[in-house]
């Protein structure tokens, strides 16, 4: 971090890699919150696991594997980005923003399916907290596409601050890992 | 990252004052918001007070006030006095003002970031204002918000899906966003930008009680972010995560909501413990007593203020055995929070003390804290909250824990501060003044309504006619004196006001170092220039080596090599 007066990183974590992680920190209980709630809900009526049963696991289990996928994807961007190979970095992210994208649909065929079939966000509250869930997690999705995007036309291209690379890849990871827990919390157990 | 500092003298005025990544700029913008928006909040409760004190009658400058209007006022008074004016005063504005010039930074890790933090909470500020002028009115469904009233869509004049209430959902969560982005910053700066030799035990007590407070919210805010997009959806896109008719379970709110809001007391407490340590220090010329043992004791309040929130719920049909720990945990904070004041006064202990305005106030804190914070452990036992719950009782006890928090704290931290960030003196005399008249018209407030609260005066209530009992001479009197006080206490800070704006333009002019205090803040220029120091400060020792035997001046600054 360029500053202009000498201060110290007591901590030696760059602040941008301390700060990213705050935001997963934070990140962790507003998604914390919900699935508190989910799970309270879900042990006190176990009716719900007849309505778990109408989320398509394969759907759910294809999205799994191409976000895991896509999280190899940007870690090869963030070690393409530490050995300064800007072509590498730009194509590992664009894998990564593609299976975003991949996501995105698969879940969108998901809820057109599910909204056909008369499981609206309102049907009841397994499906209140379905769509909650699952939309909060797209909406991050989407932010996580954004976020790439911006640090690719904004400094990658321009050959420059690629530990923002490593920054973008963390979030792409914290927005894994929530889809690790909600698949099984909403579409494996019955 | 940093504003590049050899061209801040070619900045226009818009970058320098409106989109400015000072730290310091940043800071005063949220002070001033914060005090414009203390004023709007007590016009509110100057509105209801008088409509219960006069019942029916007209209000000069409001005229009649309707039952829905009454409960628009008490809502958004409350929501603006925490939100608008508590946490930005003494969190965003003491935290900008103070942190990065305390540690010898030249600003904070992400200064654009912070711009950014207070645009998005300017924004909610509008959002919040704006909704007084939609149809339907400002939310009216109380402060806490709980469903199914506030799902339900209830506004100031009806039942209906009032925008009002949608609003207050969307100012409030752009206000979390800004204050997690603030928050973020505020930790970062504090782990990586201290000047060499700024060890964690020399840091100021401000210092570690902003970052505790930052970060008691960021862990405790989460969970109502995800409660407020769920009643959100229950009042826009009817679903039923709280209606009790379609499966949901309105109580899960108040679980979130308190989890939060019981925290949120302590985001609110530390900070102005901060400015109690820096000032008192300063006025007793002596070191703080205890130093690690309030850190240490702060740490553990930390904690433990995520398992108290049940107790704000004795009533909601919780399992009584909830209850009772919840009982317990409630009573085990007051531990921590009295090694601190003890800890206080034991400062005071045999020290050479000048009352000037700031000191003042300092004092005026621990006094009147204590009284909101022993009445805060006789609620704290279910035993007996379940008899004053929802009274006049409860309102005294939390005013007579944030008033001192918040406008004492705060304003001890604006007079003490005032001289370094303005450059120039305020008048002691008009300072003095404000304290007496403030301190006096308080307690007269709030007093006594320790008292109609026991004799039964429930809160929320329009109007007492209906009820006999509650509307005796006595208990109207109460009612009376207390308005009046308010009315006092209001125009009071009037006098603050003209002080601070008198004493910028033409008091006269401050030295680096007018108390003669050891923090790094006292070492730049009075206004510290952007980027603070000329060169980095290297810090020797501790904060508060006062008094120290031996020595010519009873002082020792940090910067102070021998």
């Amino acid at each position: 971090m360029a500053h202009t007066t000498q201060t110290v990183d007591i901590s030696e974590v760059p602040n941008g890699r301390a700060a990213m992680w705050w935001v997963i920190a934070s990140e962790v209980v507003i998604f914390g919150g919900l699935i508190m709630s989910y799970l309270l809900f879900r042990m006190r009526y176990p009716q719900w696991g007849e309505y778990a049963s109408h989320t398509s696991t394969p759907m759910g289990a294809l999205n799994t594997l191409v976000l895991l996928t896509s999280s190899l994807t940007v870690a090869l961007a963030h070690k393409a980005a530490t050995e300064k190979n800007i072509a590498a970095t730009k194509k590992y992210l664009w894998f990564t923003i593609l299976g975003g994208v991949i996501f995105l649909i698969v879940k969108s065929v998901e809820y057109t399916t599910e909204i056909s079939h008369g499981y609206t966000i309102t049907a009841n509250n397994f499906w209140s907290f379905y769509y909650a869930m699952t939309g909060l997690h797209a909406i991050h999705v989407i932010a996580g596409m954004v976020a790439m995007f911006l640090v690719m036309q904004i400094d990658v291209n321009k050959g420059r601050n690629l530990h923002r690379v490593e920054m973008a890849g963390l979030y792409w990871h914290f927005v894994d890992i929530v889809w690790i827990f909600l698949f099984p919390l909403l579409y494996v157990a019955k | 990252m940093s504003t590049n500092q050899t061209s801040h003298h070619q900045m226009t005025f818009v970058q320098k004052y409106i989109f400015s990544t000072d730290h310091k700029v940043i800071g005063m913008q949220y002070m001033i918001t914060g005090l414009i928006m203390a004023f709007l909040g007590g016009f509110l409760a100057y509105g209801f007070r008088m409509q219960l004190a006069f019942p029916g009658e007209a209000i000069p400058l409001l005229g009649k006030m309707t039952a829905g209007q009454y409960n628009e006022f008490i809502t958004m008074h409350g929501t603006i006095m925490i939100f608008w004016v508590a946490m930005p005063v003494l969190l965003a504005a003491l935290g900008n003002l103070l942190i990065p010039i305390m540690i010898g930074a030249d600003d904070m890790a992400f200064p654009t970031l912070n711009m950014i933090s207070y645009w998005v909470f300017f924004l909610s500020t509008v959002v919040l204002i704006a909704s007084f002028f939609v149809p339907g009115g400002a939310f009216a469904g109380g402060w806490t918000a709980y469903p199914p009233l506030s799902a339900n869509g209830y506004t100031a004049h009806g039942w209906s899906v009032g925008l009002g209430g949608n609003l207050w959902i969307i100012a409030v969560a752009l206000e979390f966003v800004a204050f997690l982005i603030g928050g973020i910053n505020f930790i970062v700066t504090t782990f990586n930008m201290r000047a060499p030799g700024l060890t964690w035990f020399r840091l100021p007590m401000m210092v570690w009680m902003m970052l505790s407070a930052v970060l008691i919210f960021m862990f405790a805010v989460g969970p109502l972010i995800a409660g407020a997009a769920m009643l959100l959806l229950d009042r826009t896109v009817g679903t039923g995560f709280y209606n009790p008719a379609a499966g949901g379970d309105p109580i899960l709110f108040q679980h979130m909501f308190w989890f939060f809001g019981h925290p949120e007391v302590y985001v609110i407490l530390l900070p102005t413990i901060g400015v109690l340590a820096e000032v008192m220090t300063t006025f007793a010329r002596k070191p703080i007593f205890g130093y690690k043992m309030i850190i240490y004791a702060t740490i553990g309040a930390g904690f433990l203020s995520f398992v108290v929130w049940a107790h704000h719920q004795f009533i909601a049909g919780i399992d009584p055995r909830m209850a009772t720990f919840f009982s317990i945990t409630t009573i085990m904070i007051s531990i921590p929070f009295s090694l601190i004041i003890f800890a206080s006064i034991a400062t005071l202990w045999k020290s050479s003390i000048t009352l000037s305005t700031p000191m003042l106030f300092a004092l005026g804190f621990i006094g009147e804290f204590l009284i909101g914070g022993v009445t805060g452990i006789y609620l704290g036992s279910s035993a007996f909250d379940i008899y004053v719950h929802d009274t006049y009782f409860v309102i005294a006890h939390f005013h007579y824990a944030l008033i001192p928090t918040v406008f004492f704290g705060g304003l001890a931290a604006i007079y003490f501060w005032f001289p370094k960030f303005i450059g120039r003196m305020y008048n002691e005399t008009l300072g003095k003044v404000h304290f007496w008249l403030t301190t006096i018209s308080f307690n007269l407030v709030f007093f006594p309504l320790f008292f109609s609260g026991m004799a039964g005066e429930h809160r929320r209530i329009f109007d007492y006619s209906m009820w006999k009992s509650l509307m005796t001479p006595e208990i109207m009197n109460i009612r009376i004196i207390s308005t009046l006080a308010l009315i006092v206490l209001f125009l009071s800070q009037f006098i603050f006001v003209f002080n601070m704006i008198k004493s910028a333009l033409s008091g006269p002019k401050a030295e680096k170092n007018p108390w003669k205090s050891n923090t790094l803040e006292w070492q730049a220029d009075s206004p510290p220039p952007h980027g603070n120091f000329a060169q980095t400060p290297v810090v020797h020792r501790g904060p508060y080596e006062y008094s120290v035997p031996g020595r010519s001046e009873d002082y020792w600054p940090q910067t102070s090599a021998n």
